[in-house]
């Protein structure tokens, strides 16, 4: 049975203080462990702002250029650092700016906190200047939402707010509140949410599924592992490698899963799905037992559902038990924390090495090898590909950065050929596939992660989308290297024009902008390359910046990505040309 | 496509504005129209129940489950088919006095139906009839031959025949 006991409300650690709601906002924060926020002030949240004004020593603020931008730099905040982003935006306007990151945070389960002002209470609900329904609106694209228009109900409120957000499946929670709510003044005391009595965060697991998976996996001869976002938000990297390790089985990633297990390692086979790799997408539908960790079978990696893995058995880790069963249906679900999962499956599982079966991977990579790869790193064309400028970044950064990549043709380049030695280093928009998500992702993900090398790799459609963030950059010196593919085209869309609707080329050719000088504009290093001989030079002058750096690509103008699985077809219908 | 049933859903909650909203756009989202909606008290101090009439395949009832219970604040939530259930449905009626004496045909009808007059003034009178949908159909048809000034008639409402988890699991938070 679910355990499920009142909330327990951890006792007072000091007493109370006479505050108000805005300082209180400020010190239910602190309390969280938050360094850094990201928004974008406005009448209905000034006075939060107000009281900001007297903690900027304890509370950073980065003012982002669009409220868009501020949850898109909170998730990259989060997706690096495994806290809890935040963004902060005013009513009406700045509250409806939150809901493509909100979206975006939902589908890729990334914690985060929303506040947004709110008009006076008073006038809720009569059309007020800047009054917006935002909980109404952010509701679907929530794990949780709520209003509160009464100072004393903030420690309460936000103390759930950052437990529903970081617990079990992460996402995003937006809590709105009202203009008087920041003034007026309450007994502050703060105590952190352990657990809401309706709320099961992580389900049980059964361990008679444990053994039910270990004897699948034990028995299998062509078993595969498909791994997500899930071993990395669970952090159970390490439990997730030895498993790997201990069975020997191929392992094959989804975008949001890449980079829990380096790109090196020898039974990494790449990435499923869409634009994935050859061997495993293929594979899939030979396997015997297909094994999902943390992953939710989107129809970006299945393909078509009814020819997808019918052979195999299905084991699915899984945290949240509405994914089990939703679009593949699992003949063992594991449900539970996969950090806890896998490492009570580990002594059951028998040592294996599965060396015949590796060799049909290396056999189908060979092909892809072959077909694909040698002509995107080794052009014989003149014009340069996306994939080998990826792979000089590998070269320059030992594969030690993280790639924040955009939407499109240059984000699958990345995912495909970026080399990962460390976790949570493909930072990008997968679920959602917002456009713009890049730069602002890469700024809260270098403020997370100062010691980290972040590069944005970013198409020059997407980098329109947002590029008002280079603004941020400029004012706060956050040091980010911003590397835009340039083809001249919506890339990716150019593409399925190509191959899906004889190439009409509706809409997607891009007259743009000297990007160069925009970045000088804004005092960002700039420096733009459009041939082969220079881009080697280029990338290390770029990774070796001190300060933030913009790098222009020209690339080839009308290049494809494959391997593609067109929409609809199988996983095993996949494309090298 | 899948045989679709009727299926109540008895979800239990916290009370909370919002959350009408999410369960919902849970249905809108999938195209599931609701044919009746219920929230009122449980059986368990300030929390709600609501039961929820849907006609869908097993498959789509047990994912639709899923991302209800998936809601921070409801408690838990269950499906059940017809059989497994006691419902009822209420309606109102209201009808011009004079044909309960004119219409001998009419007091035939409130009697073997066991509906119940409610209220009666010069001017109109009230029915009630709480009971199966089909009944309510019924009686609704044999009224309407002689003219119904206003039907109202509220969702269905449904105890189960075994026993809920839910009874034991609310004692460990609310003993
Ligand atoms: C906000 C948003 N609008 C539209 C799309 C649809 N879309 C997907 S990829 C793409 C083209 C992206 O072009 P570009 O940024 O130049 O990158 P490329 O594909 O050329 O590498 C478009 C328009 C999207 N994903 N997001």
């Amino acid at each position: 049975m679910k355990e499920q006991t009142a909330l327990k409300q951890a006792p007072l650690t000091k007493d109370t203080e006479r505050l108000s709601g805005a300082e209180a906002i400020i010190k239910c924060f602190l309390a969280e462990g938050v360094d850094t926020i990201f928004g974008y002030p406005g009448g209905a949240i000034m006075p939060f702002y107000d009281k900001l004004y007297h903690y900027q020593d304890q509370l950073k603020h980065i003012l982002t250029r669009h409220e868009q931008g501020a949850t898109h730099a909170a998730q990259g905040y989060a997706r690096i650092s495994n806290k809890v982003g935040v963004a902060v935006a005013t009513s009406g306007p700045g509250a409806t700016n939150l809901i493509t990151g909100l979206a975006d945070a939902m589908i890729d389960s990334t914690p985060m906190v929303c506040i947004t002002g709110q008009v006076a209470s008073h006038l809720l609900g009569t059309d007020a200047f800047q009054e917006t329904d935002i909980v109404g609106i952010s509701t679907p694209v929530t794990k949780w939402n709520a209003q509160i228009t009464k100072a004393s109900d903030i420690p309460t409120v936000l103390a759930k707010a950052f437990y529903i957000a970081q617990s079990g499946r992460p996402g995003p929670v937006l809590i709105d509140i009202t203009k008087n709510a920041q003034f007026e003044e309450l007994d502050f005391a703060y105590a952190k949410c352990h657990s809401i009595r309706s709320y099961q965060p992580v389900p049980e697991t059964d361990s008679s599924s444990l053994q039910a998976a270990a004897e699948l996996i034990n028995a299998a001869q062509k078993p595969m592992i498909v791994w997500g976002q899930g071993v990395i938000l669970g952090e159970a990297e390490k439990e997730f490698k030895a498993v790997v390790e201990k069975t020997g089985i191929p392992a094959a990633w989804t975008i949001l899963g890449a980079s829990a297990l380096p790109t090196s390692h020898p039974l990494n086979v790449g990435m499923v799905g869409m634009h994935g790799n050859y061997a495993p997408n293929m594979l899939t539908n030979e396997c015997d037992v297909l094994i999902a960790i943390g992953m939710r079978f989107d129809d970006r990696v299945t393909g078509d559902l009814k020819r997808y893995a019918k052979q195999a058995k299905v084991i699915h880790f899984e945290i949240d038990p509405a994914e089990v069963h939703k679009n593949v249906f699992a003949d063992v679900p594991v449900l539970g924390d996969v950090k806890n999962t896998l490492a009570a499956i580990m002594p059951l599982l028998q040592e294996r090495k599965h060396d015949e079966w590796h060799q049909n991977f290396k056999k189908l990579h060979a092909i892809e090898i072959e077909k694909v790869i040698k002509e995107d790193l080794e052009p014989s064309s003149e014009g340069l590909t996306m994939a080998e400028v990826i792979a000089q970044v590998n070269k320059e950064s030992e594969g030690k950065a993280a790639i924040v990549s955009d939407v499109g043709q240059h984000q699958m380049a990345a995912c495909r050929y970026a080399q990962f030695q460390y976790t949570r280093s493909n930072i990008t928009s997968g679920g959602l596939g917002t456009m713009g998500f890049a730069l602002p992702a890469a700024i809260g993900a270098k403020l997370a992660a100062p010691d980290r090398e972040v590069v944005a790799v970013i198409g020059d459609g997407g980098y329109q989308m947002t590029i008002q963030e280079l603004g941020t950059i400029f004012q706060t010196k956050v040091p980010v290297k911003i590397l835009v593919l340039n083809n001249e085209f919506l890339g990716m869309v150019r593409q399925w024009q190509q191959l899906f609707f004889d190439k009409r080329y509706a809409s997607t050719e891009m007259t743009n902008p000297d990007f160069v000088k925009i970045a000088e504009g804004y005092q960002i290093p700039a420096k733009k390359v459009t041939r082969r001989e220079e881009l080697a030079q280029s990338i290390k002058e770029m990774m070796e910046a001190k300060t933030s750096y913009f790098l222009e690509v020209c690339v080839e103008k009308e290049a494809n990505v494959f391997p593609m699985i067109p929409t609809g077809a199988s996983v095993s219908e996949c494309r090298l040309e | 496509m899948e045989n679709k049933e009727r299926y109540t859903i008895s979800i239990y909650t916290e009370n909370n504005i919002g959350l009408l909203n999410r369960i919902s756009a849970i249905f809108q989202r999938r195209h599931v129209n609701i044919e009746s909606i219920n929230s009122s008290a449980s059986e368990i101090d300030e929390v709600s129940r609501w039961t929820i009439l849907v006609n869908v395949s097993e498959d789509q009832i047990k994912k639709i489950i899923g991302q209800i219970e998936k809601q921070v604040e409801v408690i838990k939530a269950y499906y059940h088919t017809e059989d497994e259930t006691i419902y009822q449905e209420s309606c109102l009626f209201k009808i011009k006095s004079d044909l309960l004496f004119e219409e001998r045909q009419i007091q035939n009808i409130i009697k073997d139906s066991n509906a119940r007059i409610v209220t009666v003034n010069k001017d109109f009178f009230v029915l009630e009839k709480s009971g199966r949908s089909s009944e309510v159909d019924l009686l609704y048809r044999e009224l309407s031959a002689f003219g119904i000034l206003q039907f109202n008639r509220s969702g269905r409402i449904a105890v189960t025949k075994e026993a809920m988890e839910i009874t034991k699991l609310l004692q460990t938070f609310n003993p």
